[in-house]
This record gives structure tokens, sequence and C-alpha cells, in this order.
């Protein structure tokens, strides 16, 4: 399976802690050179421990890690080619800026003239130009993260490890830095390895995510792709607003739900099989009820800035979300309008590998994503 | 208002402060200014400077440095095996409970372990070393205060340990740094305040010991806390004993100030 571009590999790997908890179980999965990846999924779902697998800090008690090719098991944390830049940032408290910076440098023995080189222009790499003397306590939250960006860059890794760097800052900073995050891996075409719990991070930063639950990869993809088709409930709970409705499979691209019949784009489904129907709160639209698909009455309305939030009820009870610049009245009786392509169904159980063999199957027939 | 109510509160403490810290230390400066006649004169700090109390006063530095320095060697490693413990709390406990024993008590005690016929001699007979002079040497002096001294210098090294952030020592290994130069780069310097703190609380009552010297080092180790207890009990030259502590005191002023926190830009 590997090929040239793999530079990470899990093979089936395990980690059991010594009181017996499992946090991870029997994952497998390729880490490509040069992508931005992102590992998502609530506190608790094993996120944190591949990173630390590949870091070099735990090791597995099952499986394999490849790394280039070669089993990395049992190798130390310090002689493999990654860096981590970590939550705390971690950085020396009895070091400047500079000495931070060098600290991988001075272990390789780099002679001083090339370590003030490579100090200095990772430092303007991450824009912290002039700030090599300072102490690290001098520094606000912002350049703290900067640092210790660069602290791990300057020794020219292959894999950069992020360990929810953009937690502890303000919104506004983080937007920024995912921005800048972004910007870096570009520059630097090495491989970023991003954990976050954050889905608006992930969606906009990775080339590839990897949506994790209790110790599982539940849905691996391009943001679009797990935005646009979760694969099971939880994904498309995790990820972004969504209505999630009962429903059943009448046919080829044709689907069942809230007591009527619709047009979709799904197939390969069993007839009448019961099934879950994904639509995303921003693909519903609003008109007059006689126009609509669905006819829902308003229950509440919140302003949310850029848009409203509505939420109402269907004949059959089930709720509906929507996002709407139009402004509606509480109450009121409206339209729903959608396109086929808005309806995403999932199956139950579906595992990634079926999901996956289906949603070709019927890409193949013209469905355009 | 308030202010001066929350200075009610500090009257008891002050007048401890006063009662037993600033007046003995008056009484002690007064009475070394005057002879064993009761006569005002420097003569107890010109006999200070001379050859005798100068080789007195490093021999008691010398043997201070040696207590310190052992205890720094064993605690350092055991505070640092007690942080990786699963019941730390306990082990600690169990460590800092000799300390609670009257120090009479165990210093009899080593009487009795070292003495001619006991413990560790009866082990060496029967390894067929044989019988050893071990109570009444610089050894079993030395032995004997690294003993005593050991859990005050277990506890500040060991609290510096548990404040160090973890991830710090990731950090580094992830940089590159083995095991050794994690803990000489980043491990060591960010627990140096528990180590001064440690060898302060070491160092200065080691400058001052006196029974341990008597009753271990059966009186051939003599440091400025025998002569100092000499002076005042045996000559009854109190002016020359008070000359000696004034001299001791003036040492952990300087000890104090020498390992004194010095930390830059507030580093925790």
């Amino acid at each position: 399976m590997s090929t040239e571009q793999t530079i990470i590999q899990f093979e089936q790997v395990t980690k059991r802690y010594d009181d017996g908890e499992t946090v991870l179980k029997s994952v497998s999965f390729e880490i490509e050179r040069g992508k931005f990846y992102t590992l998502l999924g609530p506190s608790g779902c094993g996120k944190t421990t591949i990173l630390r697998l590949i870091a070099g800090f735990l090791e597995p008690s099952e499986g394999e890690i490849r790394f280039d090719g070669k089993v990395i098991n049992r190798v130390p944390a310090n002689e493999r080619l990654v860096n981590t830049v970590f939550q705390d940032y971690a950085l020396f408290p009895h070091l400047n800026v500079f000495e931070n910076v060098a600290f991988g440098l001075r272990i390789k023995k780099l002679k001083q003239a090339a370590v003030e080189a490579k100090v200095l222009e990772a430092l303007r790499f991450v824009n912290l130009k002039g700030y090599e003397k300072r102490e690290i306590t001098e520094l606000s939250g912002g350049q703290r993260q900067r640092v210790a960006i660069a602290r791990a860059i300057v020794n020219e890794p292959e894999v950069l490890l992020l360990d929810e760097p953009l937690s502890a800052l303000d919104l506004k900073l983080r937007t920024e830095m995912q921005y800048e995050l972004r910007e870096l891996q570009r520059r630097l075409g090495i491989t970023f390895i991003f954990v976050t719990h954050d889905q608006e991070e992930a969606l906009a930063m990775s080339d590839e995510i990897f949506v994790m639950k209790e110790g599982t990869i539940q849905q691996s993809g391009t943001p679009t792709d797990i935005y646009d088709e979760p694969i099971n409930r939880f994904v498309a709970d995790f990820i972004g607003e969504s209505n999630i409705v009962p429903g059943s499979m009448a046919e080829d691209y044709r689907v069942q739900f809230a007591g009527k019949t619709f047009e979709c784009v799904d197939g390969g489904l069993r007839p009448n099989e019961p099934v879950e129907i994904v639509i995303r709160p921003e693909d519903l639209e609003i008109t007059t009820p006689e126009r609509g698909k669905l006819q829902v009455k308003v229950d509440t309305q919140l302003f949310r800035g850029v848009h409203y939030e509505i939420v109402g009820y269907d004949e059959a009870g089930n709720e509906w979300m929507v996002h709407s610049t139009k402004k509606v009245e509480v109450g009121e009786r409206i339209g729903l309008d959608f396109d086929p392509e808005a309806i995403h169904v999932m199956r139950f159980g579906e595992t990634e590998e079926e999901f996956d063999k289906r949603l070709l199957a019927y890409e193949e027939i013209g469905h355009d994503q | 208002m308030t202010s001066r109510s929350r200075n009610v509160y500090l009257v008891p403490y002050l007048l401890w402060m006063a009662l037993f810290i600033v007046v003995p230390i008056a009484l002690i400066l007064y009475d070394s200014f005057f002879d064993v006649e009761g006569q005002f004169t420097f003569g107890n700090y010109g006999k200070f400077l001379t050859p005798i109390y100068l080789r007195m006063t490093a021999s008691s530095i010398w043997y201070a440095l040696l207590i310190t320095v052992f205890s720094l060697l064993v605690a350092y490693p055991a505070a640092y095996a007690l942080t990786k413990m699963k019941h730390k709390q306990l082990w600690l406990l169990l460590l800092i409970l000799p300390s609670w024993v009257n120090l009479l008590l165990k210093v009899y005690a080593f009487l009795g372990i070292f003495g001619t016929y006991g413990f560790v001699n009866g082990v060496l007979e029967t390894l067929g070393i044989g019988r050893h002079q071990i109570l009444f040497t610089d050894f079993s002096f030395v032995f004997v205060s690294v003993y005593i001294f050991i859990p005050f210098m277990i506890l500040p090294i060991y609290n510096a340990l548990e404040d160090l952030n973890p991830s710090l020592v990731f950090a580094a290994r992830d940089l590159g740094a083995s095991a050794w130069t994690t803990f000489r780069r980043v491990v060591f310097p960010l627990t140096l305040d528990g180590v001064k703190a440690g060898c302060q609380a070491v160092f200065i009552p080691a400058l001052s010991l006196f029974m341990i010297t008597r009753l271990v080092a059966g009186n051939r180790v003599i440091t400025l806390g025998t002569a100092i207890e000499q002076h005042f009990l045996v000559t009854q030259d109190w002016g020359m004993g008070a000359a000696i502590a004034v001299f001791l005191i003036l040492a952990m002023v300087v000890i104090m100030i020498v390992t004194g926190k010095r930390q830059k830009g507030g580093a925790r």
C-alpha cells in the first residue's frame, strides 16, 4: 500500500495503559509527505495518543509504526525526525527566546555561527525578528506560540506535530494563527499533523482530516468530503451543525423522510433500508409553505450575527435548524426548499471502507462532488 | 481603619520576633564585647583571628561542606525517584518520618550500630573483613550527619521537581536531547532553587553541629558549634563563645545572600 509519498504508517496500532484502559483500538492509516493533516475529535478520543506515539513519548502495545518504511516502535523520541509544538508551548523558562530556539541545534553541536544564522532565520520565519534577547515571561501568548513553532522548525523536521497549539489563544488571534500555520506549512513543504477538538480549525486548515471517537478513526478525508458526506451521526454532529432525521430508502435516488418521498443522489442501498438523513442548516432555504418541499412551524429564532438560526418542527415532529439571512416570525409556518444534492443519506453501522466503495459506485453515475 | 485592625494581629508575631530573635542576637553581640572578668574588650574578636580558631573555622566549613555535598548526592536522586513513584506521598512521609524522632535518640542508635560490638561490625566479621573502628571517625561523623540532614535536603528538591512542568522534559527529548542532556540542561537548572534551599537547610545547621561531634566523632572533630558549647558550659568564657556565635550568624547571612533567589525574568 505504501508509496514514495508515504512518510508515516500506522498498522493496527493499539495502545493500552497499565490500568487496562485502551485508548487506541487497532488504528491503521498513512500520512503522506508535505500535507496538512488534522486529528479531530472530542477529548479522550485518542488523538493526542497518536501524536505521542509518533513523537516517541509512548510505545504502542500492539501493531507497528513505520517512518520512511522503517519500524520505529522503540526508537526513542530524541532520535526521531519529528518535532512537536506543545499545547502549553513547553518553552524553557530559564532560557531566553534565542536559547529556546537554539536548544535543538546546540544538542546537535552546531557551530555558533551556524546556530545564530538558523535561529535568526527561524525567528524571521515566524515574524519574531528582534525578539532574540527577550525572556519567555515577557512574551504574550501569541508570541510564545511563535517561539514554540520556531524552536520546532529550526531543526528541519520532516514532520511537525502540533498538539492543540491554538487552544490557549483568544478567538481573533486563533483565526489569525490558522492562516499563518497553513501558510507556514506551504512555505516549509513539510508534513504537519495537527491535533484539535475544534472542527472549524480542522476544516479551515487541513488537506486531510481524521475524525476520531473512542480510540478509533471514524472517517478520514478532505474537509469537503467529511463535511458533505459524513459517514455517521457522530461525524455529522461533530463537524458543523446538522439536521439528522430518520428515514428509509425507497429505491435508488428516492428517499423517504418526514412522511414524504424526495429525490436524492444516493444509491446502492437495499430497498426500504432504514437510514439517517443529514441536511445542513445552510442548505435549507426559506420560502412560502406552498413552494417549500417541507413545511415547518418556527419555534425559536436566534440572531447569530452572520445569519439567523431558526429552529422549527415539521408535522412528523422532526426538528429542523435553518441558517438564513431572512428573518421570520416565531410561530409562523414556513416552507423549506432544498436541492437533491443537499440530502445526504447515512447507513447504520457502515464502515469507512464500505462507505467509500458505495460512494465510488454511485459517483460514476454522475454525482458530482 | 482596616489596616490598623490588621496591624493589631501583627502584635503577637512582632513580640515573638523581638523576644526570641532580636533580643537574643543583641545579647550575643553585647556579650561578645566582654572578657571573662566582665571588662569591655575587642579581644574576643582578636582571639578569633588566631590560627587555632581559624583552623577550627576552616574545619567547620569543610565538614559542613562534606555533609551538604553528600546529602545532595543522596537526596537529589532520591527526590527524583520519589516523584516517579506511584504512592509518592506515602514514600515521602516515610522519608520524613525519622526527622520527627529526637535527634539524640537517633545518634544513640548509631552508637549501637557502629559500636565495636555493633551491628555493622558483626556483619563485617561474618564477611571475614573483621572488626574495625567505625565510631569516632570522620566517616561515622559525616555519615550520621548526612543521615540526620537528608530529609531537609529532600523536601525542597522534591517540591521543585514536582513543580517542574513535565512537558518541558518531553520538549527537551523531542528536540533531540538524551535523558542525561535533558537532566543537565533542563531539569537540573529548573530545580536549582530547590537545591539551593536544601543546601541552606543543611549547610547552616551543619556549621554549628556539636552533639554529633561529641557523641559520634568522639570530640575528634572540633567545629565552631563544639567551641561555642565549650566556652559557655566548660570554660565559662561567654564573651568568646558569643564572638564565635556572631561569626556564625554572619556566615549564615552571607550564605543566605549567596544562595538566595537570583532569578531572572520571574521564571517559575
